[in-house]
């Protein structure tokens, strides 16, 4: 498999002013490595505020003015500068964000699924998807506070798979959505992947990550810690680094074996 | 609808209490005044060569030894009738004086509003745009400045670069000296009215632009137009940052009707722009009870009505209380 995506001892920092003139470097991301292939779904599970969205935002190049990064981001095979991102968002790459608060409050749903574009195809797609995602085209003509959290999200995610990008980048996309639907959602992301599509998938849900994912991205504290094949988090042999098996020992029926034992005592 | 119906008619009477109080309270300060209708209305010199029972007469007419309370309630109810009494200067009916000047300041006015509109929103979304950086500096540098500039002031110094030394612009007036009203063109009047018009504008210009400025960072720097960056959306500015700051602009754009209208009485008499500002420095210098009171409450109800405008044009323009409205 090609990688798409690759992030090699990706480092970012934040400096902040302190007392008077002094300026104070926060590291949030210090070496965080990790590869996207072309065709599957990778996942990157953390913790909150593990540096997740960081990654997410570095790779779109939209990172705070005050952040500093070292290290590189390859795309394709090639060092995505910032001019690159600038020409590959919207058209390659696509970020879902992680909150609601995403969509302009101003704008009906249909014109900012279609960036205002207003072709007859543009609206046969939008229509497309948005049907895809259990929306009627009754959705379209709503504002953002007219719709539920969930809807929300569904109408982030339409945008971007709006035109067939070649990266997705999806930033905890399923809270907030009933099952049936996030089935619907990474149901999606897997056919999506089938097509060719990389699907870097960010999600603090291990048990979400190893059903939809073909590889897991274990990150802590802004450094990656794992970087293995799902199958290893079905049964938990042959994880071998002690983060990734204390996740795997945390997870509920890996827990409720330990109960049972405990119970029978 | 109905809420909108209801709403608009709580604002109604809420304004009409109000015009009752500014009406009531100005008549009782103007009466506190040692204004003498008589040597207003026909000047010492004549007074003095009066008979006693001639003097009584005009006292009689004009309601000298009428009691306050009374002479208030004789010139509401003929107010409320659409004759707001006769003016001791012009000796006219104050409601033929005061349309006939509004006529003139309407243009003067209304191009100022716009004008502070237009170039309020433009500057502070321009400022906002290049936060930090020199033309944000610039704006704000010269916004700061002309708001705490008086506008006489102000007008003094346009009119010495562009009248005087320049020579580009008329020096004051309405229209062209020597000119048959009939004969004035649109553009002389346009010509006349620039100055008057662009001091005027400037102070509710650069609060709309200084504003608008705070709100556009804010809106650059939220989440929308982060995903709108993140999907390589192009007219941002014009897409999301307007529709997002215009809200807030049309309301201090309604609340700058009564700065325009308070700063036009200065502008006209430094201009000598014969409009409603400088009829009401002549009522108010002459001591024309009737006129001054019939300016005040004219004005009162344009700044009301402002008001009233924008809370309506809110409800339209904002979808949240559009659509909250139309269903609850
Ligand atoms: N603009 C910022 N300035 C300073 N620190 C930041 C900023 N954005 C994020 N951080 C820090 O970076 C760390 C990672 O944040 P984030 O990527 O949002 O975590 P998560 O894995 O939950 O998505 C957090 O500790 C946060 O405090
Ligand atoms: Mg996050």
């Amino acid at each position: 498999m090609e990688p798409i995506l690759t992030a090699d001892h990706l480092s970012v920092a934040f400096t902040r002013y302190g007392r008077g003139l002094s300026r104070i470097a926060l590291s949030a991301l210090t070496d965080l490595s990790l590869t996207v292939d072309a065709g599957r779904v990778t996942a990157l599970v953390g913790g909150s505020g593990a540096g997740k969205s960081l990654l997410a935002h570095a790779v779109f190049h939209l990172l705070p003015r005050n952040a500093h990064t070292a290290g590189t981001i390859c795309y394709d095979g090639a060092p995505l500068t910032p001019a690159r991102a600038r020409a590959l968002r919207g058209r390659e790459i696509s970020l879902i964000p992680q909150g609601i608060t995403y969509l302009d409050p101003m704008m009906k749903v249909g014109p900012q699924v279609r960036r205002g574009r207003r072709d007859g195809m543009s609206r046969a797609r939008c229509r497309e998807i948005l049907a895809r995602y259990g929306l009627g085209s009754e959705v379209e003509e709503l504002y953002p506070f007219e719709l539920s959290g969930g809807m929300a999200r569904r109408v982030l995610i339409a945008c971007a798979v709006m035109d067939s990008p070649r990266l997705i980048v999806a930033d905890e996309p399923t809270p907030g959505l009933d099952s049936q639907t996030a089935g619907r959602v990474l149901a999606h992301f897997q056919e999506l992947a089938e097509q060719g599509t990389g699907v870097l998938l960010i999600t603090h849900d291990l048990e979400l990550a190893r059903t939809v994912a073909h590889k897991i991205v274990v990150l802590r504290e802004g450094r990656t810690v794992d970087e293995v094949p799902a199958a290893l988090f079905q049964t938990g042999e042959g994880l071998t680094h002690p983060y990734s098996r204390a996740l795997w020992q945390a997870m509920p029926e890996n827990g409720l074996i330990v109960d049972r034992e405990v119970s029978v005592l | 609808m109905r809420h909108r119906l209801q709403f608009t008619i709580k604002k109604l009477v809420r304004m009409a209490l109000l015009l009752l109080g500014v009406s009531l309270s100005a008549f009782l300060l103007m009466d506190a005044a040692p204004l003498d209708p008589l040597q207003t209305n026909i000047g010492q010199a004549a007074l003095g060569s009066m008979s006693p029972e001639q003097l009584a007469r005009l006292e009689e007419y004009w309601g000298v030894n009428t009691p306050a309370a009374e002479r208030y309630l004789a010139w509401l109810s003929g107010a409320l009738r659409g004759d707001f009494g006769v003016s001791l200067l012009y000796r006219r009916p104050v409601a033929e004086v005061i349309s006939l000047r509004l006529g003139a300041s309407v243009w003067l006015l209304l191009s100022a509003w716009a004008l502070a509109g237009v170039l309020g929103l433009t500057l502070g979304v321009l400022a906002g745009a290049n936060r930090g950086r020199w033309p944000d500096l610039l704006i704000r540098a010269a916004c700061l400045t002309v708001s705490s500039t008086p506008s006489f002031w102000l007008a003094l110094l346009l009119l010495m670069v562009f009248s005087v030394w320049l020579g580009i612009l008329p020096i004051g007036l309405a229209v062209p000296i020597g000119t048959a009203a009939a004969d004035v063109t649109l553009p002389q009047r346009l010509l006349h009215a620039l100055l008057p018009a662009l001091t005027l504008s400037v102070a509710g210009m650069a609060n709309i632009a200084l504003h608008t400025r705070e709100k556009a960072v804010d809106v650059l720097d939220s989440d929308y137009i982060f995903l709108a960056r993140a999907r390589g959306e192009r007219h941002i500015l014009i897409r999301h940052v307007l529709r997002n700051v215009t809200l807030p602009a049309i309301t201090l754009q309604f609340a700058s009707i009564g700065e325009i209208i308070g700063g036009s009485v200065l502008v006209e008499q430094v201009f000598s722009y014969p409009g409603l500002g400088q009829a009401a420095v002549a009522a108010g210098l002459g001591g024309d009870l009737p006129l001054l009171l019939g300016i005040t409450v004219i004005t009162a109800v344009l700044v009301f009505g402002g008001n009233l405008a924008a809370d309506l044009l809110y409800g339209v323009v904002d979808p949240r209380i559009r659509r909250g409205a139309a269903k609850g």
